[in-house]
């Protein structure tokens, strides 16, 4: 296929590529405005984001590929980014045009990627961006000097201010017609001809001369595991010889690529660039404060801080409004329904299940907004600067403290922030004990078992046995969420410790429309992706609470009725099936039913408990359903059926066991989608449920043997 | 003499880098080569990991792989 036979009319496409911390993003909403498609990559969690952009007369495609340092294949961003331009990606044609986004600042480092780009021979520019900032920091890049050097065009930007955008337009439409880029240095003798049989492989097996001589040299240094050598196991003797005869020359096979391009890279720049006296340098007189030994984990701890009340406390008054509005559209279009099971089906299962996905987007926009704050403005490598010898103890990442704290609120959102850990075992471990961290959800539920059961007393001062047996509640499912991560790390996700190296990008503010842009991202991602499965479940639940209808004598009043309903239901005989289950731990079917029930969400669990006991619209403060469970008596003892130690075993159940499906949806989502996810979504119910159990166990027999049954 | 053996705000030249192919391989594709040079910035405030600036970049690297990098100290003027 060539690139001629394809009509001018077709639409153009365009690949933007470059490293991490250049402005792409950036660049990529100035060129396309808000007219963008985001979606995944199938089995992996790489977004694909793609816009279009009018070139005169012709439209484009344009895909914002994942940022990158190099093409070498390492991480599945890189993949992605190496499979797309190359043209062997199953999902997406090449581009007829690729745009490298070069950060001006750190111009050395970003060439080394241009360099590879160069290699693959397509019609190439290079956005020169953030030229402002390099111009601050002393550095003066000449465009032309820059184009002659790389053999394509080369264009100044700006990108948060739109400079020089028009000036890439025409670019990109233009450079079809230019010839194409090839490597712009050789290759010294005894390295040409250690790769030669290798390129003439590469050759053979279809690759273009200029594509065989890049991977040639791309495959001397990359590991054992490259895609490339595992889809044609005939190169690994090759590549053996090749290396072989490297180190006979006196070469570092592993690092000879690096040295070639970087020996052409400082000829370059001694040639582009002029150094003039920098000016101020804001971002270290930034980190000495941010990274200082003592008051850059007290700044840390003070956003962190402002980020748990945000997602916490801020977000409530919005999820109240999301709710009640959902709930009076509802119940607008309920009174037109007849009464009976339509009505039901509409206000109790599909308005219940579409707030149950609504209430969860002002957390995650929240969440997200904040994360992009940090991201954007370069805090984000600091933290995990700071933080990566305290979590380095329990086997996870730095960056995985901040979904760990999300937690805290909410799994949904915090599941949804694992996405900027970048290894895959530590990303997994990270998700699988997120739902250890007590959740807002579990707060009604320790509200009604604290408040019914452990006596208002102080233990010392303005210290209260109740308040200190909620703290206990979440420090044992924070103990808990550490400990499964250090063990998970150390057996299931077991891998090769990563090194950890990281840029720490200049302080920059942040893009007030990329951030948004980037929110509408997730949330949209949310609502499309987990959104769908929260509601078909919710729907689900509703309709085990309500069938099979149980003919209830007429004149019965409407709280009795609902419980009676309940009790015929599928979900109520489950309940009474699973008592001899749940009895030695201390629990009867009533409480069965309401833990089955709380699969919709944790805090239905009150409600659940209300219905059963004939108080409606029962929540976790109502009197009236604190004095029943109170006077509630075991019908075959006449014993109180609830007693304190009771209320322990419950709340301890519920900081282990993972009754939330919008968490399962959002993780097996996460976890890859598709049979794999929904494996990884049942191995965490699973073992929490077993741990639930358990522990539910120990405590209840162990009271009862201490004697305070 | 390794970069993790430098004081902050002390510099140097790499000499060679040593440890796994692949680490070699990454930290050459972000410039530290043989003749790179190189300063040790910072040490976060737990000891590990360290801030060093290469090239005009700051980068972050565990102890562990600072210790693979050998370099030949800087006088400091």
């Amino acid at each position: 296929m060539s690139g001629g036979a394809r009509a001018a009319t077709a639409p153009l496409r365009v690949a933007l590529v470059g490293n991490p911390n250049t402005g792409k993003s950036t660049l990529f909403n100035a060129l396309t405005g808000l007219r963008q498609k985001v979606a995944n990559y199938p089995g992996v969690t790489v977004e694909r984001i793609e816009g279009r952009l009018r070139l005169g007369d012709r439209v484009a495609t344009v895909v914002d590929l994942p940022g990158t340092y190099s093409l070498t294949a390492q991480s599945p961003d890189e993949a992605i980014a190496l499979e797309t331009l190359e043209g062997t990606s199953p999902h997406a044609p090449p581009p007829d045009v690729i745009v490298a986004v070069v950060d001006a600042v750190h111009l050395e480092r970003n060439l080394f990627l241009c360099s590879q780009l160069l290699e693959l021979g397509r019609p190439m520019v290079v956005a020169l961006n953030q030229v402002d900032l390099a111009a601050a920091a002393g550095l003066r890049i000449d465009p032309v000097e820059l184009t002659l050097a790389l053999g394509v065009p080369v264009v100044a930007t700006v990108a948060t201010r739109g400079e020089g955008l028009d000036l890439l337009r025409h670019a990109i439409a233009r450079a079809p017609e230019l010839p194409r880029p090839q490597r712009p240095w050789s290759l010294p003798d005894d390295v040409a001809a250690a790769l030669q049989p290798l390129q003439r492989a590469l050759e053979n097996l279809g690759y273009a001369p200029g594509v065989a001589a890049f991977e040639a040299l791309r495959l001397i240094g990359a590991p054992d595991d490259d895609p490339r050598l595992t889809a044609h196991p005939e190169l690994c003797p090759l590549r053996t010889e090749a290396q072989r005869q490297l180190r006979a020359a006196g070469r570092n096979p592993a690092s000879v690529e690096a040295e070639l391009r970087y020996a052409w890279i400082d000829d370059v720049v001694r040639r582009a660039v002029r150094r003039e006296h920098p000016g101020r340098r804001w971002t270290d007189r930034i980190d000495a404060v941010v990274l200082h030994r003592v008051a850059g984990p007290i700044l840390f701890l003070l956003l962190m801080g402002l980020l748990f009340q945000a997602i916490f406390a801020w977000a409530e008054p919005v999820m109240n409004v999301v709710e009640s509005v959902v709930n009076s559209l509802g119940w607008a279009i309920a009174s037109l329904l007849p009464l009976g099971e339509l009505r039901s089906l509409w206000t109790d299962g599909i308005v219940a299940g579409v707030g149950a996905v609504l209430v969860f987007v002002p957390q995650i926009a929240i969440l997200f907004l904040f994360l992009g704050l940090l991201e954007d403005s370069g805090y984000m490598a600091r933290a995990a600067f700071l933080l990566d010898r305290l979590m380095r103890g329990v086997g996870l990442p730095g960056r995985a403290f901040v979904p760990l704290l999300s937690g805290y609120a909410c799994a949904v959102p915090a599941v949804l922030a694992t996405r900027t850990i970048e290894d895959r075992r530590d990303r997994l471990a990270t998700i699988l004990v997120i739902p250890f961290m007590s959740c807002s959800a579990r707060l009604p539920i320790y509200t009604l078992l604290i408040g019914t059961f452990v006596p208002a007393v102080s233990v010392a001062g303005w210290i209260s046995l109740q308040g200190l047996t909620l703290l206990g509640m979440y420090l044992l499912g924070t103990g808990t969420a550490l400990g499964v991560a250090a063990l998970f790390k150390r057996t299931l996700l077991r891998g090769r410790p990563r090194p950890l190296i990281l840029e720490l990008p200049p302080y920059r503010w942040p893009n007030p429309r990329t951030l948004v842009v980037q929110v509408g991202h997730r949330v949209a991602l949310f609502l499309r992706r987990a959104g769908t499965v929260i509601l078909a479940l919710s729907v689900v639940l509703w309709a085990l609470a309500t069938y099979p209808r149980a003919r209830v004598p007429a004149g019965t009043p409407p709280g009795q009725a609902s419980e009676f309903q309940l009790e015929q239901s599928v979900l109520g005989r489950a309940g009474r099936a699973i008592e001899p289950l749940v009895r030695p731990i201390g629990f009867d079917w009533k409480i069965g039913v309401s833990i089955l029930s709380s699969l919709a969400a944790r805090e239905v669990f009150v409600s659940t408990m209300g219905t059963i006991y004939g108080v409606g619209d029962a929540t976790e403060t109502s009197p009236a359903l604190r004095d029943k469970l109170r006077a509630a008596r075991d019908p075959a003892t006449g014993r109180p059926a609830y007693t304190p130690l009771v209320a322990f075993a419950l709340m301890v159940f519920y900081v282990y066991a993972l009754m939330c499906v919008s968490t399962i949806a959002v993780v097996a989502r996460e976890t890859g989608g598709g049979r794999i996810g929904w494996r990884w979504a049942a191995f965490q119910f699973a073992f929490m449920l077993a741990l639930a159990y358990v522990a539910a166990l120990l405590v209840y027999q162990g009271g009862r043997a201490l004697g305070w049954g | 003499m390794t970069l993790a053996s430098l004081s902050p705000g002390a510099r140097g030249r790499v000499r060679r880098v040593e440890g796994q192919a692949e680490l070699q391989r990454r930290l050459a594709e972000l410039g530290i080569l043989p003749g790179a040079r190189v300063e040790l910035v910072r040490v976060a405030p737990l000891g590990d990991p360290l801030e060093v600036r290469v090239r005009g970049t700051l980068l972050t690297l565990r102890r562990r792989e600072a210790a693979c990098i050998e370099i030949e100290p800087e006088v400091a003027a």
